[in-house]
């Protein structure tokens, strides 16, 4: 990451309420630049939420979000989303990914380069003029992530990205979120499964019932969780 | 039930041979509505998307709206549009009134809506898909309509069939403001409203024949087309 950075990200009281209910309440954290932060939960917990309204996709019902970096003014062009179900555009895989760098204004020349080189780096080259939809569901969960990471995100937001995927697949996305992390992206992804936490996570945030839990190490948190909900879960008991 | 006979056998025979009045009116028709169907769709494609996609008050309003003009009588759009153009109305300075453009004018009205209102639908069932995923890249509602139309564009190729089978075959504006004169505004439709009220069968069922063969045509080519690039695309 070159230039000042517009992490942290605070979140402070956030609540979400939809049709009378109260999905998410008082989530008060902060996310900080290094760590890979896993948001763990059950089903309906309100992750996808919670990754929805940091990313700035839905606005709270109440509380405040807030980047607090030095270069929080281009909080919106230096984030990035890849969601459970990639949504390609109907243009070929190279296409997909130039038309994220032009919505960010880059010149021509330079697109082309960033364009190879998020294919190659996500083993996409040989695909790269087939039409995205046509790949397989592996491949354009690749693609999204060679998408996200061509515009070179500072915090890149994974919900739930390997939730469809086989092993195969979901191996490859792993890697590659690994990757982004190692060059320098910060990392917050949710997911409902345990032994991807396990494999991925240094932070975890575990959410249940709309509450913010617990908020640790990944090592901490698995050794030994300190609140019921969070040690049912771990041990994999149906939580409701 | 002799005489039908012949009538068709003589409308083959204006076919076959290409007769030049068959042939000028054909031309014409052709003319005036493919330049309406391509001036409604630039209108039309953005407008349906602008209505699907940019929040403002009265949107739902609008999408009604252009629902109901879909279904506008050409006879009244004809009229309407004749009294713009007519000498004493506030376009009268032009002298447009009985010439092909009055046409293109007229079947612009009638066709611009069922374009619109399909894209509409079109364009709001893939928002619905893509919003996300396009707001988290940084597209706003204004700019994804160019992004949303180009990649609704084998289901938009539907609309602008829609329209163009709405503008060949409607007789009754293009009556008014075109006048039905020969050698200058007579079309098929026109022609055929005219043939068989004078009981000249021949013509008129020769040109019937023109006009659904050349429908089913562009529809199966328009199909075809779609099918394949669909096929390749996913």
């Amino acid at each position: 990451m070159k230039g000042a950075t517009i992490l942290p990200l605070r979140l402070d009281s956030v609540c979400y309420d939809a049709a009378g209910k109260r999905l998410l309440d008082s989530i008060s954290t902060a996310l900080t630049a290094g760590p890979r932060t896993l948001i763990l939960g059950p089903n309906g917990a309100g992750k996808s939420l919670l990754l929805r309204i940091c990313h700035g996709l839905l606005q709270p019902s109440a509380g405040r979000v807030e980047w607090q970096g030095p270069a929080a003014t281009a909080a919106r062009r230096r984030q990035a989303m890849v969601f459970q179900r990639p949504v390609m555009l109907r243009r070929s895989a190279a296409a997909n990914i130039d038309y994220a760098l032009k919505l960010r204004r880059l010149p021509r020349g330079d697109r082309a380069e960033r364009v190879a080189q998020a294919l190659e780096r996500t083993g996409l080259t040989a695909l790269a003029h087939q039409p995205a939809r046509a790949l397989s569901g592996g491949e354009q969960q690749r693609l999204a992530l060679a998408r996200a990471w061509a515009t070179r995100p500072e915090v890149l937001f994974l919900d739930e990205p390997t939730a469809s995927l086989d092993p195969a697949a979901t191996r490859a996305v792993e890697e590659i979120v690994d990757a982004i992390h190692r060059a320098g992206t910060k990392i917050v992804m949710t997911t409902h499964d345990l032994g991807q936490a396990r494999r991925l996570g240094d932070e975890v945030l575990f959410l249940h019932q709309g509450r913010l839990i617990e908020q640790d190490s990944a090592k901490r948190f698995f050794a030994g969780p300190r609140s019921e909900p969070a040690a049912a879960f771990v041990e994999g008991r149906l939580l409701w | 039930m002799f005489e039908f006979a012949a009538a068709f056998e003589r409308a083959a025979a204006l076919i076959l041979t290409w007769d030049a009045d068959l042939a000028e009116i054909v031309a014409l028709s052709l003319q005036v509505s493919l330049t309406a169907v391509a001036i409604a769709a630039l209108l039309g494609l953005p407008l349906g998307a602008a209505v699907a996609l940019v929040r403002f008050p009265g949107r739902r309003a609008a999408a009604v709206l252009l629902s109901a003009l879909m279904g506008l009588p050409p006879v009244v759009v004809g009229l309407v549009v004749y009294l713009m153009l007519s000498r004493a109305g506030p376009l009268g300075v032009l002298g447009l009134l009985f010439t092909p453009t009055a046409m293109v004018i007229a079947q612009v009205v009638l066709v611009t809506p069922i374009i619109a209102a399909i894209a509409r639908q079109v364009v709001e069932d893939l928002w619905a898909e893509y919003e996300e995923q396009l707001r988290s890249l940084g597209t706003t509602p204004a700019r994804a309509i160019g992004t949303l139309l180009w990649d609704g564009r084998f289901s938009l190729v539907t609309a602008i069939l829609a329209g163009f089978g709405r503008a060949s075959a409607e007789v009754g504006a293009v009556m008014i403001v075109g006048g039905n004169i020969d050698h200058v505004t007579r079309v098929m439709t026109t022609t055929i409203a005219l043939e068989t009220s004078k009981g000249d069968l021949p013509l008129a069922l020769g040109l019937g024949i023109i006009l659904i063969a050349l429908s089913l045509t562009i529809n199966a080519a328009a199909f075809l087309a779609q099918d394949l690039a669909r096929r390749s695309q996913q």
